[in-house]
């Protein structure tokens, strides 16, 4: 058995025009990046607009928001994927249709699947912790609001959110990773973010234990940064009062 | 766009032979996650600080990277390390690799949960077992750990709920699961958004019901 180990590899030209294997790495990682910020925007948003309905009371409303969460949480992210890329363009209209399959660069029309699967994908989940975060405040809060005359959009805004969002933290933080490791089932429809140039280091240099320990650290790396990040941020908007700040 | 779903009845045992893989794929993976799990929770919850970091380490490398990446590493690199510790060429199939990917990615969750069920036994159990003279081993095998199991059950299925979706991930090394047979029976005869529809309704009916029974079954245990 002969593998020969060459930890310099990623300093290689890659023999496509001038480009290292680590400048590979370093596209990718960027790409990565872009689909998890923008997936991440619009679950954030979506995802709080679904568990404010959840909470809302009105039948219907949280009716609409339950069936979301359920109809997203029980497809598997890749079948939605492909529902994404393959499916939904053939139901847009003739116009719109043809501007997405043939006007737009592929690359594009990836991007734009995959952010809108993984945006939608996980602002079921954001939908849910937001959901306990309101619910897990004391009834008390929306009582006072009330007779105060807050009126329900008020209440939401300046007395429920600003408050239940400072307790989620902790489980958005790990939903907001979560989207950074799914955003990794975009190299199977043919974006090269991260996975992708992984996949393809390892099959042009050969060296694939290399490529994939690099891949692993970088993801590792990312991971322990942003939730370092996101401690720092959670110890700085603790509510005060509460058992989690540490009897301050 | 029409729709014509009529060329999924005679593909019907084609799928069906989808399913049984990716159902085998969940069923090892849950077994030998579940197992792989318990031994690491022990290990995180054992006195020997060597061990419980390891463990730990493990548990953190495994949840801070794609479940897709790991797939994709085991299935080039499982052959290589195979000869390696065999020392001839062993031909495995994208099937064990996967198997082993989805082992020991699970395992790091299966950990988490076992680790949490053992430590919402209470103390005296512990302290009652070791009284009765019962070794390490013992308390453990005895009294611990199928207390334990019987509280931590719904969410041990939940997690083998998330794997079943998961196995469609396995797509991307050319296995035949499910989700794969629904695509190429549908690209054969032109019509793979029908297919994908239903391989995307099959997967929510059984992964609904599931989680519907799951949280019937928490509600009966939960006193």
């Amino acid at each position: 058995m002969n593998y020969n180990w060459d930890w310099g590899v990623f300093f290689k030209s890659t023999g496509v025009g001038s480009e290292t294997y680590l400048d590979w790495y370093i596209t990718g990682l960027g790409w990565t990046i872009l689909i998890a910020v923008a997936a991440w925007i619009i679950a954030l948003l979506l995802g709080s607009v679904l568990g404010v309905m959840r909470t809302v009371p009105n039948r219907l409303v949280s009716g609409i928001a339950t069936c979301y969460v359920e109809l997203f949480r029980n497809v598997p992210l890749l079948v939605q994927l492909f529902i994404w890329y393959f499916l939904v363009p053939d139901l847009l209209p003739e116009g719109l249709q043809e501007w997405y399959k043939q006007d737009l660069n592929p690359t594009t029309s990836a991007l734009i699947s995959v952010v809108i699967c993984l945006g939608l994908f996980t602002a079921a989940r954001v939908c849910e912790q937001v959901r306990t975060g309101i619910q897990a405040l004391p009834r008390g809060q929306e009582a006072a609001a009330r007779a105060m005359g807050f009126s329900l959009p008020q209440i939401y805004n300046n007395v429920l959110l600003p408050q239940a969002y400072r307790i989620i933290i902790p489980p958005l933080t790990s939903e907001f990773l979560n989207v950074f490791k799914n955003s990794s089932v975009a190299s199977l429809i043919g974006l090269m973010e991260l996975l992708a140039q992984t996949k393809q280091t390892a099959e042009f240099s050969a060296n694939l234990f290399e490529a994939f320990t690099l891949a692993t650290l970088i993801y590792f790396t990312l991971n322990m940064g942003l939730m370092l990040l996101m401690r720092l941020v959670e110890k700085k908007v603790a509510v005060p009062g509460l058992i989690s700040v540490g009897g301050k | 766009m029409d729709m014509d779903f009529s060329g999924i009845v005679p593909a019907l045992p084609g799928l069906w032979n989808g399913m049984k893989m990716t159902l085998q794929l969940m069923l090892m993976g849950i077994i030998g996650g579940i197992a792989l799990g318990t031994v690491l929770a022990l290990m995180r919850l054992s006195s020997s600080k060597l061990l419980s970091r390891l463990a730990g380490a493990y548990v953190n490398y495994f949840r801070s990277i794609p479940l897709l990446l790991v797939i994709t590493w085991f299935y080039l690199a499982v052959p290589f390390v195979l000869r390696w510790i065999t020392g001839e060429d062993t031909p495995v199939g994208a099937f064990t690799s996967c198997v082993v990917a989805f082992m020991m990615f699970e395992a790091a969750y299966f950990c988490e949960i076992v680790r949490a069920g053992v430590q919402s036994i209470s103390k005296g159990q512990m302290a009652a077992a070791q009284a009765l003279g019962m070794n390490y081993a013992q308390t453990m095998r005895l009294i611990i750990l199928p207390q334990a199991f019987r509280k931590m059950t719904p969410l041990l299925l939940q997690q083998s709920i998330i794997l079943f979706q998961d196995t469609s991930l396995v797509y991307t090394v050319g296995l035949v699961d499910f989700l794969n047979s629904a695509r190429a029976s549908g690209d054969i005869i032109g019509r793979s958004n029908e297919f994908l529809l239903f391989a995307g309704a099959v997967y929510f009916v059984i992964s609904f019901s599931a989680s519907f029974l799951v949280k019937r079954l928490q509600k009966r245990i939960t006193v």
